[in-house]
């Protein structure tokens, strides 16, 4: 990369940088050559950093007042609506950005999926991303778990039990994981500590993530190779950070909205209900952003399948690369692919949905055909797609469509007013 | 851009029918006009006063509200009672303190600082006095409840005769909008059981409002604060916005290339 000749101006920058070349990062990360033709689904890689980085902070500071005890858990919750300056703000803030953290990782994870982003050479950093995917479930429910009402306790005791479908061992493993004999303030001290390190542990792999994508650089809605730099290239600062900039106040503006005007719209009313392993609630449901994975954990009749299940719907994702054998990325140049992702798209919404319904009747029926799709999308349709479908041409370059010269000058143009 | 807007109107579409759905499960609640609803929404003082007279004289001899303090009554955005008003009611309160230096509790005149007192010792205490049925806090009932104020409004005012194909155990009394329709609290409002100090008709549905306003209060006591804070802050978002929209603009002004 032509960065590593750079040179600071100044004798001080010189000799610093020779010690440590921060200044060559920040010259990189700056002059990072991004393909000009990005559109609003590239810049949530930008809002997700601004999700982590804002759980962190309202994290740190809920930390200072929260106690993790199960006989204060719940109440000093409730010191901390009441009581702390401002900590109605920083928890609804925190409660909120868990939402909006899973619903912008989703619509990345999405724009991945349809544009190809997770094809040779960008393997590495798609797996990298579901680990932190997975982290971020993980600590998304040992978040829940923290106040300590009915839905936490009972979410736990639920999720916890999962690990009982293992053979043999899966008993002494829940207890292990419980620190006791049934779901208590042992289990609440860890999930703390957890939940506290997990973050980090996401922010190293978001380090790892950037560094991956920096070394072959963004893939772009044409989904073909450039050059870098060139004409199809614009420099990150200023053109990415204010475009990014300007999307990420727009989201704002709707976590905003939920932050001051609904902040309990997207929680369960059953959590303002103190823990009461006495009492089970009618319907135990996850949070909206697990209910597709609870619909195929209940799908199945069978304890260990459904875990099994469950897992291997995460975790198909982290061989897709390989799965998908077609040689070109975006779907703007597959007919077909185009239309199954998008029923793709819907089933995992209509799992969703029968989450948060009870299994039973016609919402369990939906979820095994739900269930059953999605699988049959990875496994069969992807595989089998890229060696069936009859693809569009693809333009050379990313500016060619725009300046005229291709011999497929009408197909791209066409293309590149439905990119917009 | 485009694509933007439509997922956003989208996600915020699912969200509300999904909450709608899950009311719709149940029958209709009675509705009314909540000042505190809406971008501005404001606590109806004299109604929050009134309301705490009717948790006091009402509610209080079974339910307790053990998060909120007698200072509360006084702090802004709340029932905003004078803070002599506040330290008068605290002191109509015996609360137990202790141990003092001989070793002993003993009893004295509520402050500003204490925690509302408690109906009962303990849950068990208040179970064995109710039947079994422990009437829960209610400090943040109303966030625990799926239907939230309207839920708790339709409840005090749903008790009818059991239909004939119901048939009701001792201490159980029928409730159109409670869950299962069989509730342990008996009818706890009638017409005029309380004498409201500024002369308002102490209805049924007048009490129902008022001790409901006032329990979405003790939920959310920072919700004014919260609107206001919102509006502030969603107005300055959006016109950051649009100033970085246009910087936007010039500045891609100079490629080849839409924003």
């Amino acid at each position: 990369m032509s960065d590593h000749d750079y040179r600071p101006k100044s004798k001080v920058g010189q000799w610093f940088n020779d010690r440590l070349p921060l200044l060559t990062l920040a010259n990189h990360l700056t002059d990072y050559p991004t393909p000009k033709n990005l559109n609003y689904w590239w810049t949530f890689g930008g809002i997700l950093t601004f999700c982590l980085i804002t759980q962190i902070v309202t994290g740190l500071t809920l930390a200072m007042h929260y106690i993790a005890h199960a006989d204060m858990a719940f109440e000093s919750v409730e010191h901390i609506m009441r009581d702390v300056n401002y900590g109605w703000l920083i928890r609804y803030i925190h409660a909120n950005g868990a939402s909006m953290f899973f619903l912008a990782v989703y619509i990345h994870i999405f724009r991945s999926l349809f544009y190809g982003s997770y094809k040779a050479p960008r393997e590495i950093i798609w797996i990298i991303g579901i680990i932190i995917y997975l982290l971020m479930m993980a600590a998304a429910f040992m978040g829940y778990v923290l106040p300590w009402g009915q839905m936490s306790f009972w979410g736990a005791t639920v999720i916890t039990n999962l690990f009982s479908a293992i053979p043999l061992v899966g008993e002494g493993i829940v207890t292990w994981l419980w620190g006791g004999y049934s779901v208590d303030n042992p289990t609440l001290t860890r999930f703390f500590t957890l939940h506290y390190l997990i973050p980090f542990l996401i922010l190293g792999l978001v380090v790892l993530h950037i560094w991956a994508l920096h070394v072959p650089g963004n893939n772009n809605p044409v989904g073909i190779d450039i050059k870098k730099p060139s004409k199809d290239t614009v420099p990150f600062h200023p053109y990415i950070v204010i475009k990014d900039g300007f999307a990420l106040l727009m989201f704002m503006i709707v976590f905003a909205f939920f932050v001051f005007y609904a902040p309990n719209i997207l929680g369960h009313a059953d959590n303002y209900i103190e823990a009461n392993p006495m009492v089970t609630p009618a319907h135990i449901v996850p949070e909206w952003y697990l209910l597709p994975f609870y619909a195929i954990l209940r799908s199945v009749p069978d304890k260990l399948l459904g875990v099994v299940a469950m897992l291997s719907a995460i975790l198909i994702l982290a061989v897709l690369p390989w799965l998908d054998t077609s040689k070109i990325r975006s779907a703007v140049f597959r007919p077909l692919y185009k239309q199954f992702y998008w029923i793709l798209v819907a089933d995992v919404l209509i799992l969703g949905y029968v989450g948060a319904m009870p299994a039973e009747g016609l919402y369990l029926l939906i979820a095994r055909v739900a269930t059953a799709y999605y699988f049959l999308h990875f496994l069969v349709i992807l595989p089998v797609l890229g060696f069936k479908e009859k693809t569009l041409p693809v333009p050379l370059s990313i500016t060619e469509p725009v300046l005229g010269g291709s011999p497929n000058l009408a197909a791209a143009r066409n293309k590149e007013s439905k990119i917009e | 851009m485009k694509n933007l807007f439509k997922l956003f109107s989208i996600i915020i579409l699912i969200i509300t029918s999904n909450s709608n759905s899950f009311a719709a499960e149940k029958v209709e609640y009675l509705k009314t006009d909540w000042s505190f609803k809406g971008l501005f929404g404001k606590f109806d003082r004299a109604s929050l006063q009134r309301g705490y007279q009717v948790y006091t004289e009402v509610c209080a001899s079974c339910h307790s509200m053990k998060y909120l303090s007698y200072r509360n009554l006084a702090e802004p955005g709340g029932p905003e009672f004078s803070e002599a008003q506040a330290k008068a009611i605290a002191a109509s309160f015996e609360v137990t303190d202790g141990p003092n230096s001989d070793g002993e509790m003993f009893t004295r005149p509520g402050k500003l600082s204490d925690k509302f007192v408690m109906p009962y010792e303990n849950v068990k205490a208040a179970q064995a006095a109710n039947g079994g049925a422990y009437p829960p806090d209610m400090s943040v009932l109303v966030k625990a409840r799926g239907g939230g104020v309207d839920y708790i409004y339709s409840l005090l005012q749903g008790y009818e005769e059991a239909p004939n194909n119901v048939s009701l155990d001792d201490g159980v009394y029928y409730n159109k909008y409670m869950y299962g329709n069989k509730i342990r609290m008996a009818a706890p409002l009638s017409d005029g059981l309380v004498e409201y100090g500024d002369g308002t008709n102490a209805t049924v549905e007048q009490m129902s409002k008022d001790v409901t306003t006032f329990l979405m209060w003790s939920a959310e006591p920072h919700l004014e604060s919260r609107h206001q804070m919102g509006f502030k802050a969603i107005v300055y978002l959006i016109i950051l916005t649009v100033l970085v929209y246009f910087s936007m603009k010039r500045i891609w002004s100079r490629v080849e290339s839409e924003v």
